[in-house]
C-alpha cells in the first residue's frame, strides 16, 4: 500500500511539471507565430532571387566558362553536410530525426568512398553527431536564433560556405533541414546548395527553352555589367539566401514540434493527476475504514 | 494595371518593404544610374550603393538607400532585391559616420585580399549612406 504522504508529493510534483509544459507550450506558440510571419515575410526575396537565377542560370549553363558554385568543381570527392538544428531541446522528435537523416546520408556517402565533413548549426545537432561523427565535424554554429534569427546571420554562415568551397575543402555542399508544414508536421529535407540545383519545376522545362512570362514574350534579359559578373554576385547571396530560409524554416519547425510536445506533455501530466489522485483517494479511504473498524473492534470487545 | 505605369517592388531578405505602381524608378546600376518606365527592354543588373528615387505624378515621391543587390527589369515591372534599404528620411547620421570610421578601422586592419575587398565595400556602403543623407 502507498504511503500517503509519499502519494502526496508526487502529485504535487506532477503539477508543478505540468504548468512548466504548459508554459512552454503557450511561449511555443507565441515563437511559432513570430517565426511563421517572418518566414512568410523573407518568401518575396527568395522567390524572386530564384526566378532571377533560373533566367541566368538557363542562360549560363553548359557554357565553359561557366562559374564554378553553379557548374560544381567537376569533382565529386569531399561532401559538406550542413545540418541545422535547434540550440535546445524538449521539441520531441524535432532534432532527433534531423540528425538521422543525417547520420543516414552520412553513412551512404563514406560507403561511396567519400570524404565528409560536418558543419553543425545548433546545439543539439553537434552533440549528437559528436559520439558517431566526431572528427568529421569541421565547426559549430550556436545561437543562430539569438535574439533573432537575422539576415546577416543567415549571411555569415553562407559566406563561410563560400569560402570553404573557393579554397577547394569540398565539391559538393547539402543542407539538412526540416521544412515546416505544420504544428504537427515537419519534414526533413535535404538541399543541395552547391553547385546550384535550380528547382524541380524548372527543371521539367529544361534547355533553357522556358515559356516566357508577363509581357517578356520571349525577348532576352540583357545582363549589366554581364552574365558572368551578375552571376558571381548572384550565386552566393542565393546561397545566404537559401541558408537564411532554411534557418527560417527550421524555426518555425522547432516552434512547431515544441507546442506539440509540450502540449502532450501537459495532456499526459493530468491523466497522470488523474491517476494518481484516484490512488490517493482510495489510500485514504482504505486507511479510514481501517481505523473503523479498529475502533469498532474495540469497542465490542470491551 | 494601369496604362504607363511600372509596379516597382523593393525586397530586402526580411520582407517585401515596397509595392506599387509608379510612373518611373530611377535606380543605381553598377554601370550607372538608369531609369525604369514602362515597357522598358528586359534587364538585369548588379546595383551598387545608392539611392533609388521614385517617380510618380510628375515628382519624386519616395527616396530610400540600398547597400548593393540586384535589380530585375521586365516590360511591365521593376523588382529590386536590396541586401539593405533604407528610406532616405530614416538616415541616422551619427550612426552611418560611426559606421564609416568602423569600417575604415576594417579596412586598415584587413590582413589578406579578401577580408580587405569586404571592407572597401563597407567603406564605399557607408560614405554612399553619408551622401545620402545629405
Amino acid at each position: 500500500m502507498p504511503n500517503l504522504k509519499d502519494l502526496k508529493v508526487r502529485i504535487d510534483s506532477v503539477k508543478s511539471t505540468r504548468k512548466i509544459t504548459s508554459a512552454m507550450k503557450m511561449v511555443a506558440a507565441a515563437k511559432l507565430r513570430r517565426a511563421q510571419e517572418q518566414a512568410e515575410a523573407s518568401r518575396p526575396y527568395a522567390q524572386r532571387m530564384e526566378r532571377m537565377l533560373g533566367s541566368l542560370a538557363a542562360a549560363a549553363a553548359g557554357q565553359a566558362g561557366a562559374p564554378q558554385l553553379l557548374a560544381g568543381s567537376g569533382a565529386e570527392q569531399t561532401h559538406l553536410v550542413v545540418v541545422a538544428t535547434a540550440d535546445r531541446g524538449l521539441c520531441g522528435g524535432f532534432n532527433s530525426s534531423i540528425v538521422r537523416e543525417a547520420r543516414r546520408l552520412v553513412r551512404s556517402l563514406v560507403s561511396d568512398g567519400k570524404t565528409v565533413k560536418i558543419l553543425c548549426v545548433g546545439r543539439k545537432g553537434r552533440d549528437q553527431l559528436r559520439r558517431d561523427f566526431g572528427s568529421m565535424i569541421v565547426d559549430t554554429i550556436e545561437d543562430v536564433a539569438k535574439p533573432k534569427l537575422s539576415f546577416d546571420k543567415a549571411a555569415a554562415i553562407g559566406t563561410r560556405i563560400v569560402t570553404m568551397f573557393a579554397a577547394g575543402e569540398f565539391d559538393v555542399c547539402t543542407m539538412i533541414y526540416a521544412e515546416f508544414r505544420s504544428a504537427i508536421s515537419q519534414i526533413v529535407t535535404p538541399q543541395q546548395l552547391i553547385p546550384f540545383a535550380p528547382p524541380k519545376a524548372q527543371k521539367k522545362q529544361g534547355d533553357g527553352e522556358e515559356a516566357p512570362e508577363d509581357g517578356l514574350n520571349g525577348a532576352v534579359y540583357e545582363y549589366e555589367p554581364g552574365e558572368e559578373e551578375i552571376l558571381t554576385e548572384l550565386l552566393p547571396t542565393n546561397i545566404s539566401v537559401q541558408v537564411f530560409k532554411a534557418l527560417l524554416e527550421n524555426a518555425a519547425s522547432e516552434h512547431g514540434a515544441r507546442m506539440t510536445a509540450m502540449d502532450n506533455a501537459t495532456r499526459n501530466a493530468g491523466d497522470m493527476i488523474n491517476r494518481l489522485t484516484l490512488v490517493y483517494n482510495r489510500t485514504r479511504q482504505a486507511a479510514i475504514t481501517g481505523e473503523l473498524i479498529e475502533i469498532i473492534s474495540a469497542k465490542e470487545a470491551m | 494595371m494601369a496604362e504607363g505605369k511600372v509596379s516597382f517592388e523593393l525586397v530586402s531578405p526580411e520582407r517585401l518593404l515596397l509595392s506599387e505602381e509608379v510612373d518611373m524608378v530611377e535606380v543605381p546600376g553598377e554601370e550607372g544610374d538608369f531609369g525604369v518606365l514602362a515597357r522598358h527592354a528586359p534587364l538585369i543588373s548588379t546595383l551598387r550603393p545608392g539611392v533609388i528615387k521614385v517617380h510618380d505624378g510628375g515628382s519624386v515621391t519616395q527616396r530610400i538607400f540600398v547597400a548593393g543587390g540586384f535589380a530585375e527589369v521586365t516590360p511591365t515591372r521593376c523588382t529590386v532585391l536590396a541586401e539593405e534599404a533604407l528610406p532616405i528620411g530614416e538616415i541616422d547620421r551619427a550612426a552611418a559616420e560611426q559606421r564609416l570610421s568602423d569600417a575604415r578601422d576594417d579596412l586598415l586592419d584587413a590582413q589578406d585580399a579578401i577580408r580587405q575587398a569586404a571592407a572597401e565595400r563597407q567603406v564605399k556602403i557607408a560614405e554612399e549612406l553619408l551622401k545620402a543623407a545629405g
